[in-house]
């Protein structure tokens, strides 16, 4: 019942954080939004006892990634953006991606949670201290090429980036 | 019934004590402070309020809430308004992870208000929150200083927050635990506080954190000299205080961690040899409490001490000398361990 309650409060603060992320006007309160929805998300990981992945979700995302965005935003003029057209000759596209990802939703909601196979972890998973251990394990074993792969990928967008900005290197 | 008194009740006292402390701590450090600055400057500090000035707080406190809030007319109302609080509120929330007394201590409730499994994690998460509310602030002022404040402050932070990391994982690596109160068992049962074993990484930490607090010599993002008062230059009054107890707090909140990471947080010194068992006659949370007023001491004595760093001079400290030097910390600690234990 409490657990009930936990969980859908969290799940409409974050969707109502999310909506006004793109209902709102101004980038910075936008940004601020998708903080809330952002720590909203770290609430839910805490709930299903994913602590690690909790902090980390407040470190990388809160701490980092979005003051990395606040500063980008800060450089454009925000002001002007306030006044441009809230519609874009992207409209067209929008709406079909919007109504595929709705027909798939409501495609799952009908078909219930049966479709989905959910393997319980073993209880030995879910003691106190294991979480970071656990997490750390899978990484570098089950999941190593991924990793790596993920890794290299944020390398070359990385020297991409720069190459890209800086004419003279 | 127990469920209420254990989860709810308990650790509502204990809140509200901490609170109610570090409220009082706040406002002596920032006496504390004044006092040790004049006397590096050979003055005598506040002496007119009350004996040696030791009622100046109060009435520092006093003049900030009576003095008129002034909001930009052209500021953002909403983000101006709610800024201080964001940097405020995480600032206190990181103390309720940080263990002041052993497990046993408080009736065995514990000499904390929680220990989680991923305690470190959340408290740098959390302090590296406030930052926000830093960048927020000076950009909803609309005004050209506090924006070169917050540019700052944003840029600097997401420096120095990396190198930072890598210094804590060097003693994640000699812990093997994320859980504070089990890093400072883990000092007890070695018998040695994790500054003599790992040296650099308590170094990174400590000037990191002062980064993080905007502390000189890494004020820039305030920066009287060139930027008047950096982000909080358009604020007033009461807001213009939260953002300063915010600063003071996070001197707290650095001075705690570095205590408990690398100083065996509230263990006597030689906790190990029983000779000096009369030490214990000080109990634990007021050893915490002697060791962290040594890092705030240093903390004050580096500001009376240290000119300001020029913006690329942070800049080349951060990511050529802090970064690598942690990350080559990281690998000898992780390949010493490899091969002898």
């Amino acid at each position: 019942m409490i657990d009930q309650i936990i969980f859908y409060t969290l799940a409409f603060i974050i969707v109502a954080m999310s909506l006004m992320v793109i209902l709102a006007r101004n980038a910075v309160r936008s940004a601020l939004y998708l903080i809330s929805a952002l720590l909203g998300f770290a609430a839910l990981y805490i709930r299903l006892q994913a602590e690690l992945l909790a902090g980390v979700q407040i470190l990388v995302y809160v701490g980092g990634i979005m003051v990395l965005f606040l500063f980008v935003i800060m450089l454009v003029s925000v002001r002007t953006m306030e006044h441009q057209a809230r519609q874009t000759r992207q409209w067209k596209a929008a709406v079909v991606i919007a109504l595929g990802v709705a027909a798939e939703l409501i495609y799952l909601i009908v078909r219930g949670g049966s479709i989905f196979v959910t393997k319980q972890p073993p209880d030995a998973l879910l003691t106190k201290s294991q979480n970071t251990q656990v997490v750390g394990e899978a990484l570098y074993s089950t999941y190593l090429l991924p990793f790596e792969i993920a890794s290299v990928l944020l390398l070359v967008a990385m020297i991409g980036a720069v190459v890209l900005a800086k004419k003279k290197i | 019934m127990n469920i209420l008194v254990n989860y709810v009740v308990i650790p509502l006292v204990k809140i509200v004590v901490i609170v109610a402390i570090l409220s009082g701590g706040i406002a002596y450090l920032t006496l504390m402070e004044r006092k040790v600055i004049a006397r590096l400057q050979h003055r005598l500090g506040p002496m007119r309020v009350g004996w040696h000035g030791i009622l100046q707080p109060i009435a520092d406190g006093l003049k900030f809430i009576i003095k008129e809030d002034i909001i930009p007319i052209k500021a953002d109302r909403f983000v101006f308004t709610i800024a201080p609080g964001i940097s405020l509120v995480p600032a206190f929330i990181v103390f309720s992870v940080i263990p002041f007394g052993p497990p046993d201590s408080l009736w065995g409730t514990g000499g904390y208000v929680t220990d989680v499994n991923i305690a470190l994690l959340f408290a740098v998460a959390v302090s590296s929150v406030g930052v926000l509310g830093v960048i927020l602030g000076g950009w909803a002022s609309n005004s050209k200083y506090p924006l070169l404040g917050a540019l700052r402050s944003s840029a600097q932070m997401v420096s120095y927050e990396v190198a930072m990391g890598f210094g804590i994982i060097g003693v994640l690596l000699v812990a093997n635990s994320l859980s504070l109160v089990e890093i400072v068992e883990k000092q007890r049962s070695m018998g040695v506080w994790f500054f003599f074993v790992q040296p650099i990484a308590f170094l990174i930490y400590y000037f990191c954190g002062m980064a993080e607090t905007n502390r000189l010599p890494f004020d820039l993002p305030e920066a009287e000299t060139e930027l008047v008062g950096g982000f909080h230059t358009e604020y007033s009054g009461f807001r213009f205080s939260l953002f300063f107890i915010a600063e003071y707090a996070n001197m707290i909140t650095v001075s705690s961690l570095a205590v408990t990471l690398f100083f065996g947080g509230w263990l006597r010194p030689f906790s190990s040899v029983a000779a000096l068992s009369f030490l214990d006659i000080i109990p634990p949370p007021l050893w915490f409490v002697i060791k962290v007023l040594i890092f705030l001491y240093i903390f004050i004595w580096v500001r009376g001490t240290l000119p300001r760093f020029r913006f690329d001079q942070l800049m080349r400290i951060g990511w050529k000398v802090f970064l690598p030097v942690a990350m080559a910390n990281v690998m000898v600690t992780g390949a010493i361990l490899l091969k002898f234990l």
